[in-house]
Protein backbone atom coordinates (compact mmCIF):
# COMPACT_ATOMS: atom_id res chain seq x y z
CA UNK A 1 0.00 0.00 0.00
CA UNK A 2 2.87 2.55 -0.63
CA UNK A 3 1.47 4.05 -3.40
CA UNK A 4 -1.18 5.66 -1.21
CA UNK A 5 1.24 6.62 1.62
CA UNK A 6 3.01 8.57 -1.47
CA UNK A 7 0.06 10.68 -2.80
CA UNK A 8 -1.08 13.71 -1.32
CA UNK A 9 -4.00 13.95 1.01
CA UNK A 10 -6.73 14.43 -0.37
CA UNK A 11 -8.46 18.09 0.14
CA UNK A 12 -11.76 18.06 2.13
CA UNK A 13 -14.28 19.92 0.16
CA UNK A 14 -14.29 23.48 0.71
CA UNK A 15 -17.68 24.13 2.68
CA UNK A 16 -19.02 27.29 3.30
CA UNK A 17 -18.05 28.53 6.51
CA UNK A 18 -20.49 29.04 8.53
CA UNK A 19 -19.19 31.15 11.16
CA UNK A 20 -18.47 33.63 9.12
CA UNK A 21 -22.12 33.93 7.61
CA UNK A 22 -23.10 34.53 10.92
CA UNK A 23 -22.50 37.94 11.71
CA UNK A 24 -24.91 38.83 8.64
CA UNK A 25 -27.22 36.40 9.07
CA UNK A 26 -28.17 38.19 12.44
CA UNK A 27 -28.09 41.36 11.23
CA UNK A 28 -30.64 40.67 8.26
CA UNK A 29 -32.69 39.34 11.03
CA UNK A 30 -32.34 42.59 13.52
CA UNK A 31 -33.16 44.50 10.24
CA UNK A 32 -36.42 42.45 8.86
CA UNK A 33 -37.93 42.20 12.77
CA UNK A 34 -37.49 45.90 13.00
CA UNK A 35 -39.27 46.70 9.62
CA UNK A 36 -41.90 44.05 9.95
CA UNK A 37 -44.45 46.17 11.69
CA UNK A 38 -44.07 48.66 8.64
CA UNK A 39 -43.91 46.50 5.80
CA UNK A 40 -47.07 44.57 7.08
CA UNK A 41 -49.12 47.96 7.30
CA UNK A 42 -47.96 48.95 4.23
CA UNK A 43 -48.83 46.05 2.66
CA UNK A 44 -52.60 45.90 4.22
CA UNK A 45 -53.40 48.96 4.62
CA UNK A 46 -51.58 50.68 1.02
CA UNK A 47 -51.30 47.98 -1.40
CA UNK A 48 -54.17 45.84 -0.08
CA UNK A 49 -56.60 49.28 1.06
CA UNK A 50 -57.94 46.98 3.80
CA UNK A 51 -60.31 48.73 6.22
CA UNK A 52 -58.79 47.65 10.22
CA UNK A 53 -62.83 48.08 10.63
CA UNK A 54 -64.06 45.37 8.46
CA UNK A 55 -64.03 41.65 9.30
CA UNK A 56 -61.91 40.68 6.81
CA UNK A 57 -59.70 43.78 7.10
CA UNK A 58 -59.04 43.07 10.39
CA UNK A 59 -58.36 39.20 9.88
CA UNK A 60 -55.90 39.57 7.08
CA UNK A 61 -53.81 42.52 8.97
CA UNK A 62 -53.24 39.80 11.91
CA UNK A 63 -51.94 37.65 9.52
CA UNK A 64 -49.63 39.95 7.47
CA UNK A 65 -48.28 41.01 10.61
CA UNK A 66 -48.09 37.86 12.90
CA UNK A 67 -47.27 34.99 10.56
CA UNK A 68 -43.18 36.90 9.39
CA UNK A 69 -42.86 37.72 12.95
CA UNK A 70 -43.64 34.36 14.44
CA UNK A 71 -42.23 32.53 11.81
CA UNK A 72 -38.55 34.94 12.28
CA UNK A 73 -38.98 34.32 15.98
CA UNK A 74 -39.41 30.83 15.56
CA UNK A 75 -36.00 30.56 13.22
CA UNK A 76 -33.90 32.45 15.93
CA UNK A 77 -34.92 30.82 18.71
CA UNK A 78 -35.10 27.28 17.19
CA UNK A 79 -31.58 28.33 15.91
CA UNK A 80 -30.59 28.98 19.74
CA UNK A 81 -31.42 26.47 21.04
CA UNK A 82 -30.23 23.61 18.61
CA UNK A 83 -26.76 24.99 19.09
CA UNK A 84 -27.39 24.78 22.80
CA UNK A 85 -28.31 21.34 22.47
CA UNK A 86 -25.31 20.62 20.70
CA UNK A 87 -23.48 20.55 24.17
CA UNK A 88 -25.76 18.05 25.63
CA UNK A 89 -26.38 14.40 24.99
CA UNK A 90 -28.42 12.26 27.23
CA UNK A 91 -25.71 10.29 27.83
CA UNK A 92 -24.21 12.79 29.92
CA UNK A 93 -27.11 13.99 31.40
CA UNK A 94 -27.26 10.63 32.76
CA UNK A 95 -23.89 11.03 34.27
CA UNK A 96 -24.81 14.44 35.63
CA UNK A 97 -28.16 12.85 37.06
CA UNK A 98 -26.44 9.64 38.56
CA UNK A 99 -25.23 10.51 41.81
CA UNK A 100 -27.86 12.97 42.85
CA UNK A 101 -30.61 12.71 45.72
CA UNK A 102 -34.22 13.32 45.55
CA UNK A 103 -35.15 16.96 45.45
CA UNK A 104 -31.94 18.38 44.11
CA UNK A 105 -32.09 15.47 41.69
CA UNK A 106 -35.89 16.82 40.78
CA UNK A 107 -34.57 20.48 40.07
CA UNK A 108 -31.63 19.05 37.98
CA UNK A 109 -33.60 17.27 35.87
CA UNK A 110 -36.63 19.26 34.98
CA UNK A 111 -33.71 21.72 33.64
CA UNK A 112 -31.77 19.55 31.69
CA UNK A 113 -34.98 18.20 30.73
CA UNK A 114 -34.79 21.31 28.34
CA UNK A 115 -31.63 21.58 27.23
CA UNK A 116 -31.00 17.80 26.46
CA UNK A 117 -32.20 16.48 23.24
CA UNK A 118 -35.20 14.20 23.26
CA UNK A 119 -37.23 12.35 21.10
CA UNK A 120 -40.41 10.46 23.05
CA UNK A 121 -39.25 7.79 20.74
CA UNK A 122 -36.40 7.34 23.17
CA UNK A 123 -38.73 7.31 25.83
CA UNK A 124 -38.03 3.80 26.82
CA UNK A 125 -34.72 3.53 26.49
CA UNK A 126 -33.89 6.65 27.86
CA UNK A 127 -35.96 5.69 31.00
CA UNK A 128 -34.30 2.29 31.38
CA UNK A 129 -30.85 4.26 30.61
CA UNK A 130 -31.78 6.50 33.81
CA UNK A 131 -32.25 3.37 36.16
CA UNK A 132 -29.96 1.73 35.81
CA UNK A 133 -27.40 4.46 36.53
CA UNK A 134 -28.99 4.74 39.56
CA UNK A 135 -31.58 7.28 39.05
CA UNK A 136 -34.53 7.78 41.20
CA UNK A 137 -37.50 6.93 39.57
CA UNK A 138 -38.98 10.76 40.83
CA UNK A 139 -36.15 12.36 39.29
CA UNK A 140 -36.29 10.23 35.91
CA UNK A 141 -40.18 11.58 35.76
CA UNK A 142 -39.05 15.16 36.07
CA UNK A 143 -36.68 14.95 33.04
CA UNK A 144 -39.60 12.96 31.20
CA UNK A 145 -42.32 15.65 32.10
CA UNK A 146 -40.11 18.63 31.00
CA UNK A 147 -38.94 17.50 28.25
CA UNK A 148 -41.87 17.79 26.00
CA UNK A 149 -43.67 20.56 27.78
CA UNK A 150 -40.98 23.30 27.59
CA UNK A 151 -40.19 23.08 23.69
CA UNK A 152 -38.42 25.66 22.50
CA UNK A 153 -41.23 26.07 19.76
CA UNK A 154 -43.64 27.05 22.82
CA UNK A 155 -41.16 29.24 24.12
CA UNK A 156 -40.49 31.35 21.14
CA UNK A 157 -44.33 31.11 19.78
CA UNK A 158 -45.65 32.42 23.45
CA UNK A 159 -42.54 35.25 23.43
CA UNK A 160 -43.36 36.33 20.02
CA UNK A 161 -46.90 36.37 20.17
CA UNK A 162 -47.48 37.79 23.87
CA UNK A 163 -44.36 39.18 25.16
CA UNK A 164 -41.12 37.55 27.57
CA UNK A 165 -43.35 37.56 30.68
CA UNK A 166 -45.50 34.89 29.39
CA UNK A 167 -42.92 33.27 27.91
CA UNK A 168 -40.98 33.28 31.31
CA UNK A 169 -44.42 32.58 32.90
CA UNK A 170 -44.44 29.16 31.26
CA UNK A 171 -41.30 28.05 31.24
CA UNK A 172 -41.11 28.75 35.26
CA UNK A 173 -44.02 26.96 35.88
CA UNK A 174 -43.39 24.79 33.52
CA UNK A 175 -40.51 23.67 35.21
CA UNK A 176 -41.99 24.00 38.82
CA UNK A 177 -44.81 21.02 37.44
CA UNK A 178 -42.13 18.73 36.48
CA UNK A 179 -39.91 19.06 39.61
CA UNK A 180 -43.07 18.99 41.78
CA UNK A 181 -44.71 15.67 39.65
CA UNK A 182 -41.24 14.15 40.07
CA UNK A 183 -40.70 14.54 43.18
CA UNK A 184 -44.48 13.34 44.18
CA UNK A 185 -43.81 10.48 42.34
CA UNK A 186 -40.69 9.68 44.16
CA UNK A 187 -42.04 10.14 47.46
CA UNK A 188 -45.27 7.71 46.30
CA UNK A 189 -42.01 4.78 46.14
CA UNK A 190 -43.75 3.11 43.21
CA UNK A 191 -41.09 1.63 42.30
CA UNK A 192 -42.78 -1.74 42.31
CA UNK A 193 -45.30 -0.68 39.71
CA UNK A 194 -42.16 -0.18 37.07
CA UNK A 195 -42.19 -3.33 34.83
CA UNK A 196 -39.66 -6.08 37.11
CA UNK A 197 -37.70 -6.98 34.16
CA UNK A 198 -36.15 -3.25 34.02
CA UNK A 199 -34.48 -3.69 37.29
CA UNK A 200 -32.85 -6.80 36.25
CA UNK A 201 -31.19 -5.24 33.73
CA UNK A 202 -27.15 -4.84 34.19
CA UNK A 203 -26.47 -1.35 34.31
CA UNK A 204 -22.83 -0.63 31.83
CA UNK A 205 -21.45 2.88 30.32
CA UNK A 206 -23.01 3.72 27.22
CA UNK A 207 -20.78 2.37 24.07
CA UNK A 208 -21.22 5.72 21.98
CA UNK A 209 -18.73 7.90 20.97
CA UNK A 210 -18.21 10.94 22.65
CA UNK A 211 -18.19 13.31 19.24
CA UNK A 212 -16.11 16.24 19.96
CA UNK A 213 -17.76 19.45 18.54
CA UNK A 214 -16.21 22.69 17.02
CA UNK A 215 -18.07 25.70 16.67
CA UNK A 216 -18.44 25.01 13.31
CA UNK A 217 -20.35 21.68 13.92
CA UNK A 218 -22.20 23.52 16.65
CA UNK A 219 -23.26 26.10 14.13
CA UNK A 220 -24.37 23.35 11.82
CA UNK A 221 -26.14 21.65 14.15
CA UNK A 222 -28.39 24.54 14.83
CA UNK A 223 -28.72 25.21 10.97
CA UNK A 224 -29.92 21.72 11.16
CA UNK A 225 -32.71 22.14 13.85
CA UNK A 226 -33.94 25.24 11.88
CA UNK A 227 -34.48 22.82 8.93
CA UNK A 228 -35.99 19.76 10.11
CA UNK A 229 -38.29 22.16 12.88
CA UNK A 230 -38.79 25.02 11.24
CA UNK A 231 -39.32 23.16 8.08
CA UNK A 232 -41.67 20.87 9.54
CA UNK A 233 -44.07 23.09 11.80
CA UNK A 234 -44.48 25.87 9.41
CA UNK A 235 -47.44 24.61 7.81
CA UNK A 236 -49.44 24.38 11.30
CA UNK A 237 -47.89 27.64 12.16
CA UNK A 238 -49.32 29.83 8.93
CA UNK A 239 -52.88 27.40 10.15
CA UNK A 240 -52.48 27.96 13.31
CA UNK A 241 -52.22 31.83 12.76
CA UNK A 242 -55.03 32.00 9.96
CA UNK A 243 -56.97 30.72 12.74
CA UNK A 244 -56.41 33.23 14.98
CA UNK A 245 -56.77 36.13 12.47
CA UNK A 246 -60.17 34.50 11.56
CA UNK A 247 -61.29 34.37 15.29
CA UNK A 248 -59.62 37.63 15.63
CA UNK A 249 -61.77 39.65 12.86
CA UNK A 250 -64.48 37.82 13.10
CA UNK A 251 -65.53 36.47 16.87
CA UNK A 252 -66.90 39.44 19.16
CA UNK A 253 -65.00 40.44 21.92
CA UNK A 254 -65.23 38.64 25.10
CA UNK A 255 -67.29 35.92 23.49
CA UNK A 256 -65.08 33.55 25.42
CA UNK A 257 -65.41 34.73 28.70
CA UNK A 258 -68.46 32.83 29.02
CA UNK A 259 -66.50 29.76 28.84
CA UNK A 260 -63.31 30.06 29.23
CA UNK A 261 -63.34 33.33 31.72
CA UNK A 262 -62.15 33.86 35.32
CA UNK A 263 -65.75 34.29 36.66
CA UNK A 264 -66.49 30.24 35.87
CA UNK A 265 -64.80 28.31 38.10
CA UNK A 266 -64.56 25.36 36.11
CA UNK A 267 -63.14 26.60 33.15
CA UNK A 268 -59.98 25.58 34.60
CA UNK A 269 -60.44 21.73 35.20
CA UNK A 270 -62.77 21.31 31.80
CA UNK A 271 -59.82 22.97 29.88
CA UNK A 272 -56.60 20.64 30.94
CA UNK A 273 -59.32 17.88 30.94
CA UNK A 274 -60.16 18.48 27.16
CA UNK A 275 -56.51 19.22 26.62
CA UNK A 276 -54.71 15.78 28.49
CA UNK A 277 -56.06 13.54 25.56
CA UNK A 278 -55.31 16.06 22.87
CA UNK A 279 -51.82 15.93 21.53
CA UNK A 280 -50.67 18.73 19.44
CA UNK A 281 -47.51 19.98 18.38
CA UNK A 282 -46.93 23.60 19.87
CA UNK A 283 -46.93 25.81 16.83
CA UNK A 284 -50.51 24.35 15.76
CA UNK A 285 -51.53 25.22 19.04
CA UNK A 286 -50.70 28.45 19.81
CA UNK A 287 -51.85 31.23 17.41
CA UNK A 288 -55.12 29.82 17.94
CA UNK A 289 -54.30 30.36 22.15
CA UNK A 290 -53.64 34.07 21.38
CA UNK A 291 -56.82 34.43 19.38
CA UNK A 292 -58.83 32.84 22.50
CA UNK A 293 -57.09 35.17 24.81
CA UNK A 294 -57.85 38.39 22.80
CA UNK A 295 -61.64 36.91 23.16
CA UNK A 296 -61.58 37.13 27.45
CA UNK A 297 -60.40 33.52 27.63
CA UNK A 298 -58.50 34.40 30.99
CA UNK A 299 -54.87 33.42 30.63
CA UNK A 300 -54.00 31.10 33.28
CA UNK A 301 -56.75 28.66 31.65
CA UNK A 302 -55.77 28.89 28.53
CA UNK A 303 -51.64 28.30 29.30
CA UNK A 304 -53.23 25.37 31.37
CA UNK A 305 -54.95 23.79 28.24
CA UNK A 306 -51.80 23.98 25.96
CA UNK A 307 -49.80 22.71 29.12
CA UNK A 308 -52.14 19.72 28.86
CA UNK A 309 -52.24 18.92 25.07
CA UNK A 310 -48.10 19.50 24.94
CA UNK A 311 -46.81 17.77 28.01
CA UNK A 312 -48.95 14.57 28.10
CA UNK A 313 -49.29 12.67 24.87
CA UNK A 314 -50.96 9.71 23.71
CA UNK A 315 -47.95 8.31 21.44
CA UNK A 316 -45.92 8.43 24.59
CA UNK A 317 -47.96 6.95 27.15
CA UNK A 318 -48.38 4.23 24.94
CA UNK A 319 -44.74 3.35 24.30
CA UNK A 320 -44.13 4.00 28.00
CA UNK A 321 -46.82 1.11 28.93
CA UNK A 322 -43.49 -1.35 27.72
CA UNK A 323 -42.22 0.20 31.14
CA UNK A 324 -44.38 1.02 33.22
CA UNK A 325 -47.24 -0.84 34.94
CA UNK A 326 -50.66 0.83 34.34
CA UNK A 327 -50.77 2.40 38.14
CA UNK A 328 -47.80 4.67 37.80
CA UNK A 329 -48.93 5.40 34.23
CA UNK A 330 -51.83 6.48 35.99
CA UNK A 331 -50.18 8.33 38.46
CA UNK A 332 -47.92 9.91 36.18
CA UNK A 333 -51.07 11.31 34.27
CA UNK A 334 -52.60 12.17 37.05
CA UNK A 335 -50.51 13.82 39.34
CA UNK A 336 -49.17 16.37 36.08
CA UNK A 337 -52.99 16.93 35.02
CA UNK A 338 -53.39 18.02 38.97
CA UNK A 339 -50.00 20.10 38.76
CA UNK A 340 -51.66 21.79 35.74
CA UNK A 341 -54.93 22.82 37.37
CA UNK A 342 -53.36 24.12 39.64
CA UNK A 343 -51.22 26.55 38.15
CA UNK A 344 -53.96 27.40 36.02
CA UNK A 345 -55.54 28.44 38.63
CA UNK A 346 -52.68 30.12 40.22
CA UNK A 347 -52.32 32.22 36.80
CA UNK A 348 -56.05 33.24 36.91
CA UNK A 349 -55.66 34.29 40.60
CA UNK A 350 -52.34 36.17 40.17
CA UNK A 351 -53.40 38.14 36.84
CA UNK B 1 -13.99 -7.30 1.27
CA UNK B 2 -16.20 -7.71 3.78
CA UNK B 3 -20.22 -6.76 3.53
CA UNK B 4 -20.55 -3.22 5.55
CA UNK B 5 -23.87 -4.01 7.96
CA UNK B 6 -25.55 -1.43 8.87
CA UNK B 7 -28.22 -1.08 11.73
CA UNK B 8 -30.65 1.69 12.21
CA UNK B 9 -31.82 1.55 15.87
CA UNK B 10 -35.27 2.86 16.35
CA UNK B 11 -39.32 2.18 16.84
CA UNK B 12 -40.25 3.98 14.24
CA UNK B 13 -40.81 7.41 13.89
CA UNK B 14 -39.86 10.16 11.52
CA UNK B 15 -36.46 10.63 12.20
CA UNK B 16 -35.46 7.05 12.26
CA UNK B 17 -37.05 6.49 8.54
CA UNK B 18 -35.26 9.81 7.72
CA UNK B 19 -31.66 7.76 9.46
CA UNK B 20 -32.80 5.13 7.38
CA UNK B 21 -32.75 6.61 4.12
CA UNK B 22 -29.69 8.89 4.48
CA UNK B 23 -27.22 6.37 5.44
CA UNK B 24 -28.55 3.59 2.46
CA UNK B 25 -28.06 7.01 0.06
CA UNK B 26 -24.52 7.64 1.51
CA UNK B 27 -23.48 3.68 1.17
CA UNK B 28 -24.77 4.15 -2.35
CA UNK B 29 -22.72 6.69 -2.88
CA UNK B 30 -19.95 5.35 -1.26
CA UNK B 31 -20.24 2.55 -3.42
CA UNK B 32 -20.04 -0.16 -0.47
CA UNK B 33 -20.99 -3.35 -0.33
CA UNK B 34 -23.39 -2.93 2.40
CA UNK B 35 -26.51 -4.45 3.96
CA UNK B 36 -28.86 -2.28 6.35
CA UNK B 37 -31.22 -2.88 8.18
CA UNK B 38 -34.48 -1.20 10.86
CA UNK B 39 -34.54 -2.46 14.06
CA UNK B 40 -37.06 -1.54 16.55
CA UNK B 41 -36.44 -4.74 18.88
CA UNK B 42 -36.28 -2.99 22.50
CA UNK B 43 -33.66 -6.14 23.76
CA UNK B 44 -31.54 -5.43 20.88
CA UNK B 45 -31.60 -1.45 21.25
CA UNK B 46 -30.92 -1.72 25.16
CA UNK B 47 -28.23 -4.36 24.39
CA UNK B 48 -26.32 -1.32 22.22
CA UNK B 49 -26.66 0.36 25.14
CA UNK B 50 -28.69 3.10 23.35
CA UNK B 51 -30.31 5.69 25.38
CA UNK B 52 -31.52 8.01 22.40
CA UNK B 53 -33.29 6.37 19.21
CA UNK B 54 -32.59 6.97 16.26
CA UNK B 55 -29.21 5.31 16.18
CA UNK B 56 -26.44 4.23 13.63
CA UNK B 57 -24.72 1.25 14.56
CA UNK B 58 -22.02 0.18 11.35
CA UNK B 59 -20.64 -3.70 11.79
CA UNK B 60 -21.58 -3.87 15.68
CA UNK B 61 -20.14 -0.49 16.77
CA UNK B 62 -22.70 2.90 17.54
CA UNK B 63 -21.85 5.62 15.37
CA UNK B 64 -24.11 7.87 16.31
CA UNK B 65 -27.21 8.21 18.76
CA UNK B 66 -29.85 10.87 19.48
CA UNK B 67 -29.74 12.76 15.97
CA UNK B 68 -29.63 12.41 12.48
CA UNK B 69 -27.13 13.80 11.11
CA UNK B 70 -26.62 14.58 7.24
CA UNK B 71 -25.55 12.38 4.12
CA UNK B 72 -22.18 13.82 3.98
CA UNK B 73 -21.27 13.08 7.79
CA UNK B 74 -22.95 9.86 7.04
CA UNK B 75 -20.31 9.04 4.44
CA UNK B 76 -17.02 9.96 6.78
CA UNK B 77 -18.88 7.53 9.61
CA UNK B 78 -19.29 4.77 7.11
CA UNK B 79 -15.77 4.65 5.10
Amino acid sequence: MSDLAASPAIPKPRTVQLARLLPFALVAWIVAYSLLGRISNWLSRDLLHLSPATHLGSAVAFFIYEAPKVLLLLTLVVFGVGIVRSFFTPERTRVILAGKKESAGNVLAAALGIVTPFCSCSAVPLFIGFLTAGIPLGVTFSFLISAPMVNEVALALLFGLFGWKVAALYLGTGLVVAIIAGWIIGRLHLERHVEPWVYKLVSGESDTVEERLTWEDRLRHGLAAVRDIVGKVWPYVLVGIAVGAGIHGWVPENFMASIMGKSVWWSVPLAVVIGVPMYSNAAGIIPVVHALLEKGAALGTVLAFMMAVIALSLPETIILRKVLKPTLIAVFLGVVTIGIIVVGYLFNWLI
Amino acid sequence: MNKTRIEILGPGCANCKTLYERAESAARDLGLDYEIEKIADLNVILGYRVMSTPALVVNGQVKVSGRVPSVAQLKEMLS
